[in-house]
């Protein structure tokens, strides 16, 4: 069973109420831009086993999206936050560096 | 004003627990910023309840606030206030990123009365129903089986549960049958 807590309700909701939003931090290529970036933003996905981040909505709860780092080995959660960021906080990395020293994910490490 | 029409016509189950669909409860959804203080002391102006913090509740008489999410709350009041009191309230924050509405014959409330209330919620809800873990003056918003609601506590003998009125069948058959005589836990 997968624990989450939501950083805006506060709730450490089970994976029954959450809802799994897929991998993190993309960027969006729309129109204008090059073949290999949009093929890339729209087909190709990080697929770790270990650390990885993921957007998770607490769709039965407050209804918010967020961001969660966990382990998909362990199912280890390191930590989650908040929606409003395009990377994650620096504190949740030194977290993860000390439990899985070496990890990498995409330009992350 | 014409007669509330209430999806169950106000039906009611005696198990281990009372549970009776409420007739004509008053609600009224706000979306806007919980920490603004012009949201708050509108909200203390039209319904003289303060707004809670993190899943609280603030509840006087009939009226009250409960926390649904950090821009979010549930507003109560009685039936016949509820559009009145939206009106006076999108009027003072017309100012404001604010929505305002009257969700009294959108949603159904159950009353939930008798000791043994917190089985039957626990049998439903993934959320920890014990004493000290959850206590009146919290609102949580969750699922029962399988249906969006919120519950609250209004003290240790009575329980609120807000549903989805489309849902309210659903919602009355499983929490009579959760508090079914039979069905007795005794876990808490
Ligand atoms: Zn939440």
């Amino acid at each position: 069973m997968l624990l989450l807590t939501c950083p805006y309700c506060g709730v450490a909701a089970e994976e029954t109420e959450l809802h799994g939003g897929g991998e993190a931090h993309l960027k969006r290529f729309g129109p204008g831009s090059s073949d290999d970036d949009f093929s890339e933003y729209l087909f190709h996905r990080e697929n770790p086993r270990g650390v990885h981040f993921e957007r998770w909505r607490h769709v039965n709860g407050c209804g918010k999206w967020f961001h969660a780092a966990r382990c998909t080995n362990t199912l280890e959660v390191f930590g989650t936050y908040s929606a409003q960021t395009t990377e994650p906080p620096n504190d949740l990395l030194d977290t993860i560096r000390a439990k899985r020293p070496g990890f990498s994910w995409r330009n992350l490490a | 004003m014409s007669d509330v029409q209430l999806a169950l016509g106000g039906a009611s189950f005696q198990g281990l627990a009372k549970i009776e669909e409420l007739p004509g409860q008053g609600m009224v959804t706000l979306r806007a910023d919980l920490d603004d203080k012009a949201v708050v002391a509108a909200v203390k102006d039209v319904f003289d309840v303060d707004m809670p913090g993190l899943r609280g509740t603030s509840l006087d008489g009939a009226n009250g606030a409960l926390w649904m999410s950090p821009d979010e709350a549930l507003l109560l009041c009685s039936y016949d206030e509820a559009q009145a009191k939206a009106d006076a309230l999108a009027d003072k924050l017309s100012g404001a990123h604010a929505l305002v509405v009257n969700v009294s014959d959108a949603r159904s409330v159950f009353k939930l009365t008798g000791g043994l209330l917190r089985e039957v919620l626990a049998k439903l809800a993934p959320v920890d129903m014990a004493p000290g873990a959850f206590e009146p003056g919290q609102v949580r918003r969750t699922r029962l089986a399988q249906v969006a609601a919120a519950f609250w506590m209004d003290d240790a003998y009575s329980a609120r549960v807000v549903c989805f009125r489309s849902v309210a069948d659903y919602m009355f058959g499983i929490l009579s049958n959760a508090a079914d005589e039979n069905a007795q836990v005794r876990y808490f």
